[in-house]
């Protein structure tokens, strides 16, 4: 792409291309710094530097799977605190496991003992019906971590009948309307269902062409 | 990594021996995958299953292809899978762009897919970057092909009929006139090295792609659909009777997940 002043330069791509020239433009500065950030993510025994620990494991329980009826994920730190605000008490549930991550954007510790603006990601279960499991996930998993999120959450959960809901939140602004964002009564819910989904689900479903990405899509 | 939808008790999974596998590169302009959706819009294709993969970004959303509020609940992920048997075509859709360093173990998965679900062959839809052209692709079509050897020999004469121009290769040092000549095809995402594992795999392969650049690239997406029906013939392009001229872009069915896609409406306090 030619410039204003007669000079080429590389037009970014909406495809989001991942060239192999990019790595030959690379100073050795920024290689170095690359190869150190990949050297931490996967330092950890487990692959892409993410670990699940569940408390219930520590005591010697073996490999037998959680038995889970209901999964209430909360993504993102509105969604969390939804679930702090009005759900989550000492009383009725307890901290059943735990997610030890490490991304360039944000880190967790195997600590269950967090402050709201911590970023953290930890697992709770219903004491009166131990197959009702919560998760508050307010760190962010990167994207090449998420596939290893969801097989070592679900992969320790035995999912007979099961039943998942997610609570995430997006920016009004990208939400995709025919009228203008501006005069939108906000904050509004949308839903997305499986078809398994027999429910009745409690907000209109999310219009084309809108999408949801990340953790919640995964 | 292909799972199957489940379409009730008994159903067998889909059989795709000696079909064609239609599927795009993400690439520059997303032209590939713009046109897919148009071949699937048009030729109303069933969903018969979806990549389960970690190599692309993960997104969901409803049917990109719904004409009605009955069929617009249907959920829909990153690579999905449809089928025509009438007309032996299997279309991958790739929906979302590939996670860091995770694109050649993807190829390795598909190309060896393609393999055991015997295709019969594969058909990239892809385009490059327009600024990249020489002063001689400059001129004439924007339009080009590549075939891998195995295919050549099969439909190599249709080509010619058909008067297409294959892609250039270009030395590898530019600016040194005796150096090898290689393929080059910036901005095309995979395109290469599919086309390369390819030919070394003996895959029947063809490529099919359009120099452009990014903006609104949905004329780009019409220009290579029709490009790739002038061999497939997959919609039949009627003579316009007015000026007697054959305009085929008329009968591709936009899909409605195309509205929307240079943002909202404006605020009227704007004005």
């Amino acid at each position: 792409m030619a410039t204003f002043f007669g000079e080429v330069v590389v037009a970014p791509s909406r495809a989001g291309l991942d060239e192999e020239e990019d790595a030959r433009e690379e100073t050795p500065e920024d290689r170095e710094i690359r190869r150190e950030i990949e050297k931490k993510r996967y330092r950890q025994r487990c692959s892409g530097g993410i670990d699940v620990l569940w408390t219930w494991k520590a005591g010697g329980c073996g490999e037998e799977p959680l038995v889970c009826s209901r999964f209430i994920v909360a993504i993102g730190r509105n969604a969390a605190a939804f679930l702090s605000s009005f759900i989550l008490d000492s009383v009725c549930w307890e901290v059943v496991g735990v997610v030890k991550l490490w991304n360039e954007w944000c880190r967790t510790s195997s600590t269950t003992n967090v402050l709201p603006t911590d970023s953290f990601c930890l697992f709770y279960r219903l004491i009166s019906d131990p197959t009702v499991l919560l998760c508050q996930c307010s760190c962010y998993v990167a994207e090449d971590q998420q596939f290893q999120w969801l097989e070592k959450v679900f992969g320790s959960m035995q999912k007979k009948g099961l039943q998942v809901t997610i609570l995430s939140t997006c920016p009004v602004a990208d939400y995709k309307t025919q009228e203008s964002t501006l005069t939108l009564a906000s904050p509004f819910l949308r839903a997305l269902k499986t078809k398994e989904f027999q429910d009745q689900v409690c907000c209109p479903l999310l219009e084309q062409p809108n999408i949801v990405r990340d953790l919640p899509a995964a | 990594m292909f799972i199957p939808c489940d379409r009730g008790r008994g159903s067998a999974a889909p059989d795709f021996k000696g079909f064609t596998l239609l599927m795009p590169a993400v690439s520059v302009g997303n032209v590939g995958q713009l046109a897919i959706d148009l071949v699937i819009s048009t030729l109303d294709m069933i969903k018969v299953g979806y990549f389960y993969t970690d190599c692309l970004v993960p997104m969901v959303g409803n049917n990109p292809y719904a004409t009605a509020e009955e069929n617009s609940t249907e959920l829909s992920i990153n690579a999905e899978v449809y089928s025509l048997p009438s007309k032996k075509l299997v279309v991958l859709q790739i929906r979302s762009p590939f996670i860091k360093n995770k694109y050649r173990p993807f190829c390795e998965t598909l190309l060896s897919w393609v393999k055991s679900s015997q295709c019969a062959r594969v058909v990239l839809l892809s385009s490059s970057h327009a600024y990249q052209r020489d002063d001689e692709q400059l001129l004439g079509t924007p339009l080009r092909y590549l075939l891998t050897p195995d295919l050549e020999k099969a439909v190599g004469g249709r080509v010619q009929e058909l008067n297409w121009k294959e892609m250039e290769k270009v030395a590898a040092y530019p600016g040194i006139s005796d150096t090898d000549k290689v393929l080059h095809i910036p901005g095309g995402g995979i395109t290469k090295l599919l086309f390369t594992e390819s030919c070394s795999k003996g895959i029947q392969m063809a490529v099919l792609l359009k120099f452009c650049s990014e903006g609104d690239n949905i004329p780009d997406a019409f220009v290579l659909v029709n490009y790739l029906n002038e061999w497939l013939q997959l919609i039949k392009s009627e003579v316009s009777t007015s000026n007697n001229s054959t305009d085929p872009s008329s009968q591709w069915k936009i899909p409605s997940s195309w509205r929307l896609l240079f943002g909202n409406g404006l605020p009227p306090a704007l004005f």
